[in-house]
């Protein structure tokens, strides 16, 4: 894992105000947004608005994302060139259905960094949002070394599949175990949809919740008050802490000891299990209920 | 009788020794049923007849209460009909004012008023006031220095002019009304209550004349001269304008999480604790988020205290706060409970902060949160005066309670558009930095110096504990480095302090 | 450069509105209306002076109205104006 991503928030790409101080709550990751928070006559003004906040705006250590519009339509490569010149982390496509449009993508983003010198420095992320692109999923998930990312837009897909979201999730079971599972295959993140009733902060957690069994990485976001429920459903219990602990631990010295076999209390302790406990560990540390120092 | 006859003599001597009369008898007894006695009297008399009998004169100083905030009509009514009678060199002593005070220009330019003393100023009066409208210099007083000085004589009030939502024909005067004929609510009378009993004169203006007794009573008959009845005292909808608002604002709400933090983890949160919220909208947030706290850590208050809100009432029903100490209202539901439930208390301004006063509220105050137009890196606080120079705002109890409470927290955020909360050097002094133990902005808390213990308890439970150098340099990052304000060279206002010293002026903005 | 009507932004709090005309007095001619004017003022115009003639305007009527920008959202608003104004985008296509 290279990153923590367990909140991806929204933020319009024509809002200056919003764009300025998105990153005092903390998330993981912002996603200014180009495509359809943006009406057509303001796309050019929002392009120039994303490209002068990410060059200004102090965001720290937090990953910028960008959503651009899709390469089919007049304002894509406009979208890549601004934002590859400000320096963005990671262009998200939206609407993905097949591996050649992500191939399209990083030709574009390749093209602006060569004449900048810096080719490999974006990643790429892809937004599936329709019955084709979660049938393609793995071969989007695995269509460029630079896909960092794989995640799911519900409102599209549920309208293609002529049907519509559940508080429960039915509708998109599938759509959301292809991703995840894609999404390991290829050795990437998987993030989920957006939950957009602010009105109901328990359906919202259970939402996580459900996502987090399903294997998700984190969640979409669009208001700064989902992020607190988002890290406390990814946030470990100090049960899993304490034995990541003792798990990493025995690893470290297994490792002193020069032994291939990492043993816990007289147990043999696999790979896998190691793999699992790092994880909890980076969590715990990213919640702030585990310091690093408190690992030596 | 020949006995008394004889003693005669003697009870004359006695008399002439004693400098008083002989009685001779001669009483006559009033047989009119008392309902029909109590129904009028005396004092009541129209607005014209009130001033004139007390004997207002050019030159002498009248008071009023804000308690209505932006729905007051008392000011401007009794403003409007003092100009009409002739009156010239008036001197308003006024609890607080507000934008629905804008008349008052024209009054001023007139020469109706000639000074003013208030604890704060917004809209139209104050960008004129601020651009040098007055002769005279503003007097600025917090609510507890407002009390001490009409207590002690500093602000001394011929004629106190005060609405209230029910009165008798006697004097006895309340916020609220118990009549079917209601027509207003302000819950507590605090900041009438010493000018009530201070003024050499008093004059009650209600909008719902009831049957005597009117009780419980908030300002006693004894203390009135006068009742005049008008349609409207004031708009209560209006209770909630101004500063009280509930937030949806995100920054708001980050804020008043990270504040309630601070107050759960700054050792003052245990059973018996007393807290005070002001009224900006991320304080006013804090209280919602530390009723979870209080209701997880099974900790309960003794009293909350201040302009009581909505949300104070709630946990006060719901057991966790044993009592509200209200000098002021803040919205309808506070209201209906100061008039409902004998364990919300109405206070005076002096009870609640005045220095001079032993019992003052504010000094049990364990916890108070505040807010601040300006900090700047010595703590000190400006609540009154924004950044373009310009008076928008309100002292209130903000150096009463920083004073006064164990623990004093101003909850900002570093920035507002491209204003800077955390300054090099306040715009106005108003709370000065010693009594300042904390602020909270959404870059990070910075602590007193003179709190290493709260510093250390704090970063203790993982707050990011920040200097408000290191902020001040972040805001400077972020907007560039602001001009300084175009100040001319006259005085506009005076803050004075709560002992009664003069503490910083306002020049007039050019 | 040949210019025509043309504004980008808006009145939100924290952006700027920025029209541009052509102008028969040689120069720039900014009005600024801003709620920051007094700390702000100057540097707000020199930020839109300079954009205008890094890409090549030097002779135009300028009305700004700002809601407390930051200097990028300036930067961004007045290059838009000006691509608006000119019809020549500074991305290539």
């Amino acid at each position: 894992m290279d990153r923590l991503r367990r909140t991806m928030m929204f933020v319009p790409g024509n809002n200056p105000g919003m764009m300025q101080d998105a990153f005092i709550y903390g998330p993981d990751s912002i996603m200014l947004d180009l495509e359809d928070s943006v009406t057509l006559a303001e796309k050019d003004t929002a392009r120039l608005l994303v490209y002068n906040a990410l060059r200004t705006v102090d965001y720290g250590n937090i990953e910028m994302v960008v959503r651009i519009n899709p390469l089919s339509t007049p304002y894509g490569h406009k979208d890549v060139e601004a934002v590859v010149k400000a320096g963005v982390d990671v262009v998200r496509m939206p609407k993905t259905e097949t591996a050649d449009e992500v191939r399209e993508v990083e030709t574009a983003i390749e093209k602006v960094e060569t004449e900048l010198g810096c080719v490999g420095r974006t990643k790429i992320m892809a937004a599936v949002e329709s019955a084709l692109g979660v049938v393609n999923a793995y071969a989007i998930a695995t269509a460029s070394k630079r896909m960092m990312g794989i995640a799911l837009g519900a409102e599209d897909y549920c309208a293609n599949l002529k049907t519509q979201r559940t508080p429960e999730g039915t509708e998109l079971l599938l759509a959301r175990q292809t991703i995840v599972v894609a999404a390991r295959a290829a050795g990437i993140d998987c993030i989920d949809t957006v939950f957009s009733n602010l009105n109901d902060m328990d359906a919202f957690r259970r939402e996580v919740e459900t996502i987090k069994k399903l294997g998700f990485d984190g969640k979409s976001i669009i208001n700064p008050r989902q992020i607190e429920i988002v890290n406390e459903v990814f946030t470990p219990s100090q049960k899993d802490i304490d034995k990541a602990v003792a798990i990493v631990g025995a690893l470290h010295e297994a490792a002193r000891r020069g032994s291939g076999v990492i043993a816990l209390n007289g147990k043999m302790i696999d790979k896998p299990v190691v793999i699992r406990a790092q994880h909890t560990i980076d969590l715990a540390i990213a919640a702030g209920v585990l310091k690093k120092e408190d690992l030596s | 009788m020949k006995g008394y006859e004889e003693r005669q003599k003697l009870i004359g001597r006695i008399a002439d020794s004693f400098h008083k009369g002989v009685y001779h008898g001669g009483e006559r007894k009033i047989t009119v049923p008392r309902k029909e006695s109590q129904a009028t009297s005396e004092k009541v008399v129209s607005l014209e007849e009130a001033i004139r009998r007390c004997g207002l004169r050019d030159g002498m100083t009248i008071s009023f209460h804000h308690h209505f905030r932006s729905g007051d009509k008392v000011l401007n009514l009794v403003m409007d009909k003092i100009a009409e009678m002739g009156f010239k060199d008036i001197r308003i002593a006024a609890s607080s004012l507000n934008d629905v005070h804008t008349p008052l220009i024209n009054h001023i330019r007139n020469g109706v008023v000639t000074h003013i003393s208030t604890s704060g100023m917004r809209g139209e009066l104050a960008k004129a006031v601020s651009h040098g409208l007055m002769d005279n210099p503003v007097v600025f007083r917090s609510h507890g220095a407002r009390g001490s000085a009409v207590a002690n004589g500093d602000l001394h009030i011929d004629v106190a002019f005060l609405g209230a939502s029910s009165c008798d024909p006697m004097g006895n005067a309340c916020g609220y009304s118990r009549s079917p004929n209601a027509k207003s609510i302000c819950g507590s009378l605090g900041y009438a209550l010493p000018d009530a009993r201070y003024a050499d004169k008093t004059v009650i203006l209600t909008d719902d004349l009831v049957d005597y007794p009117n009780t419980p009573t908030s300002i006693s008959e004894h203390d009135v001269d006068y009742v005049v009845v008008v349609d409207s005292v004031g708009d209560s909808s209006k209770i909630a304008s101004g500063a009280i608002r509930d937030t949806k604002n995100p920054r708001d709400i980050l804020l008043a999480k990270t504040a309630c933090k601070v107050i759960v983890n700054s050792g003052y949160f245990r059973n018996g604790f007393s807290i005070q919220t002001g009224s900006g909208g991320a304080s006013l947030a804090v209280v919602k988020y530390l009723r979870q706290s209080m209701i997880e850590q099974n900790v309960k208050a003794s009293f909350a205290l201040g302009g009581i809100t909505s949300h104070m009432v709630k946990l006060h029903k719901e057991g966790l706060i044993d009592h509200l100490i209200d000098v002021q209202s803040f919205d309808r539901v506070a209201a209906e409970s100061l008039r409902d439930d004998p364990k919300h208390k109405e206070v005076s301004a002096n009870e609640y902060a005045s220095p001079d006063e032993p019992g003052a509220a504010t000094k049990f105050l364990d916890i108070v949160i505040l807010s601040a137009l300006e900090v700047d890196t010595n703590f000190n606080v400006n609540v009154l005066v924004g950044s373009d120079g310009i008076i928008r705002g309100a002292i209130g109890g903000h150096p009463d309670t920083a004073a006064d409470s164990a623990l004093s927290i101003v909850v900002c955020p570093l920035l507002r558009g491209r204003i800077p909360c955390i300054v090099d050097e306040v715009t106005t002094l108003i709370t000065p930095g010693p009594t300042v133990d904390v602020v909270v902005t959404e870059y990070g808390v910075a602590v007193n110096p003179r709190r290493p213990d709260l510093a250390e308890r704090l970063a203790a439970a993982g707050l990011r504990i920040v200097t408000l150098e290191s902020l001040l340099e972040r805001a400077l990052h972020v907007i560039g480095t602001p001009a300084p304000l175009p100040f001319g060279d006259k005085v506009v206002g005076v803050v004075m302090n709560r002992n009664g010293e003069v503490m910083d002026v306002i020049r007039n903005i050019l | 450069m040949e210019i025509k009507n043309a504004f980008a932004g808006t009145l939100e709090s924290g952006d700027i509105l920025i029209q541009i005309e052509p102008s028969d007095t040689p120069g720039l001619t900014i009005d600024l209306e801003s709620t920051v004017a007094y700390q702000f003022g100057d540097q707000i115009k020199k930020v839109i002076a300079d954009t205008l003639k890094g890409m090549g305007i030097g002779q135009a009527y300028v009305r700004a109205t700002d809601k407390g920008a930051l200097d990028c959202t300036i930067r961004a608003r007045a290059t838009a104006a000006v691509v608006r104004a000119t019809g020549k985008d500074v991305w290539q296509d």
